[in-house]
């Protein structure tokens, strides 16, 4: 089996975004960038597939290509899913912050031209918030999905995925080929090992251009202003029970 | 300009996040529609006909629509969707699933999670794990559009629109295999008026839950939990609160034992009134909390209990 693994280089998750002063987008000059951390366990997932760790059987996934679509140093992120275990990278490259829809239908001719068995990726990425692309190419391609895994068994032609949902979980069986976007506590993704690192400078990574791909990737959205949230002023200090619970009564919360 | 609003059905009613829906909905246009979907629904469809402001509610029913997959909600609605000028669910994780499905068939670019509706065509959502909020304007003529519940009101009850019934589609190439729902007697974490959340200070899960569900029970109150108590094993993880788990807006929330962590603060800086119970007076929560209380929780929760009554 086959897995197209797309992947993000967004903002460090342990980096605070701040908003430019001139309210057009966040500055990420200078700013740490990693992989999108619900990428990190769609690779490590499609890994373990490979190796057969965990519940599932060795050579589950026979080959994982990762695909990145993003500015040059996307291929740093490309290479880090390499240095995981992933076969060979592909980055399209594009200077362009990319929307959902757009995003959708490259990943679409990738799939069309790499035609994989399974796709795994990110339930959303942490810069955008969207929480859409996986969807979207789901149904451009006419697949079944499977969102917010926190368990995934491929078995008789079928992903069969436990999903995080409001009130519990919910497991759905996806006949094959089916796009799964996976949540938090599916794994632990690992971190490369150095000789790992090594080999992954061999594997091979291809470019391409956005062009390449005669889609129409033009925005849909507009962004008028990019804002900083509504800030909180820090209240008072309070030392006891009584006078915490009389306060509480006084603001009608209680 | 006609909107559909896709109820989140609850077995014979719909939940209030429906009724936060609407209310967004009545922001675009005066014609809202609900469309309740799944097997056997009859019942949520005349309660969703008692939301106020709602020209009439859909019933689409079949066997495919029973468990909300994506695929049966996509084709039901894609078939609808030409009657609208938009199309709006709440940002729950079935809402989730499906909208951006339904806006790809479409040929539209789906818009996630707003808290505001500034005009028809130009909406406000968060991103960067609430850290900012972006503004932006679709040239799309259709919308399909996630709300995020808690930042918008409840329309009323009061309406008393028609129930018409609607081809329903069926799943094709995905099943439903099983669900596992966590049963509790106390109010849903979305929708308490008061949230508990306990952090990592409280160390384990036998005592997560002898300080938190005692307090839990004395002020009729959901539990939560920081991101680093269920990621320790602590609390289940529908606890969590926070940007990658629940966002809540109670009227009262109680963080127990949290520090504040960016993600967290996503999750809950929208309720009404914090309180925080932190033994380190550094902790980033005080910072939003509007009373603060610099304490241990092994000291603080029983004087609070007492004082309680």
């Amino acid at each position: 089996m086959k897995v197209l693994v797309p992947v993000k280089r967004v903002i460090d998750y342990n980096v605070k975004a701040r908003v430019k002063a001139d309210q057009t987008g966040v500055d990420l000059a200078n700013v740490k960038m990693s992989m999108n951390p619900f990428d990190e366990i769609a690779v490590e997932e499609a890994v373990r597939l490979k190796e057969g760790k965990e519940h599932h059987a060795a050579g589950t996934a026979s080959e994982i290509v990762v695909v990145s679509i993003g500015v040059t140093q996307a291929q740093e992120t490309i290479r880090t899913a390499l240095a995981m275990g992933a076969d060979r990278g592909l980055l399209i490259q594009s200077d362009a912050d990319l929307e959902p829809l757009a995003v959708a239908r490259l990943l679409k001719a990738v799939v069309d031209e790499e035609k994989p068995d399974l796709v795994l990726m990110g339930k959303q990425s942490i810069d955008g918030d969207n929480n859409a692309v996986g969807q979207m190419l789901a149904a451009l391609l006419d697949w079944p999905q499977a969102t917010f895994a926190g368990k995934l068994v491929i078995a008789d032609g079928k992903a069969t995925v436990t999903r995080e949902v409001d009130g519990g979980l919910q497991t759905v069986a996806a006949t094959l080929p089916a796009v799964v976007t996976v949540d938090l506590r599916l794994n632990t993704p690992r971190y490369a090992s150095l000789p790992n690192i090594m080999k992954a400078k061999k594997k091979e990574i291809a470019v391409k251009a956005v062009a390449d791909y005669g889609v129409d990737t033009a925005p849909r959205l507009k962004v008028l202003k990019v804002t900083e949230p509504p800030k909180r002023a820090g209240g008072i200090k309070v030392t006891d029970a009584a006078d915490l619970v009389a306060k509480l009564k006084t603001a009608g919360v209680l | 300009m006609a909107v559909l609003v896709i109820a989140d059905r609850d077995g014979n009613t719909v939940r209030d996040t429906t009724h936060k829906t609407v209310t967004a909905a009545l922001k675009l246009s005066g014609d809202v529609d609900i469309l309740v979907i799944g097997q056997g629904s009859k019942a949520a469809a005349d309660a969703a006909a008692k939301i106020a402001g709602v020209r009439k509610v859909l019933l689409a029913e079949s066997a495919g629509l029973g468990h909300q997959l994506a695929e049966a909600v996509e084709a039901t609605v894609v078939g609808l969707a030409g009657g609208y000028d938009a199309i709006l669910s709440p940002a729950t994780t079935d809402g989730k699933n499906f909208m951006p499905r339904i806006a790809a068939k479409l040929d539209v670019a789906p818009i996630s999670d707003i808290v505001e509706v500034v005009s028809p065509d130009t909406f406000t959502r968060p991103i960067y794990a609430g850290n900012a909020l972006e503004t932006i304007q679709t040239s799309d003529a259709k919308k399909v559009i996630t709300v995020r519940p808690t930042a918008f009101d409840a329309a009323g009850e009061g309406g008393s629109a028609s129930v018409e019934t609607v081809t329903g589609a069926d799943a094709g190439k995905s099943a439903f295999v099983s669900e596992e729902m966590v049963k509790s007697d106390r109010p849903e974490l979305g929708a308490a008026k008061i949230v508990v959340s306990g952090g990592r200070a409280l160390g384990s899960a036998e005592e997560f839950h002898a300080v938190m569900d005692p307090l839990a029970d004395k002020l009729g109150a959901a539990v939560g939990a920081s991101r680093a108590a269920v990621d320790a094993g602590y609390a289940p993880n529908d606890y969590q609160v926070g940007q990658t788990g629940k966002v809540v807006a109670p009227a009262l929330y109680i963080a127990i034992g949290i520090s504040g962590a960016i993600q967290h603060l996503a999750g809950m800086k929208d309720s009404k009134i914090i309180v925080a119970i932190n033994k380190d007076a550094d902790a980033p929560i005080f910072q939003v909390a509007d009373y603060g209380w610099v304490a241990d929780y092994k000291t603080a929760v029983p004087e609070l209990m007492k004082a309680l009554g």
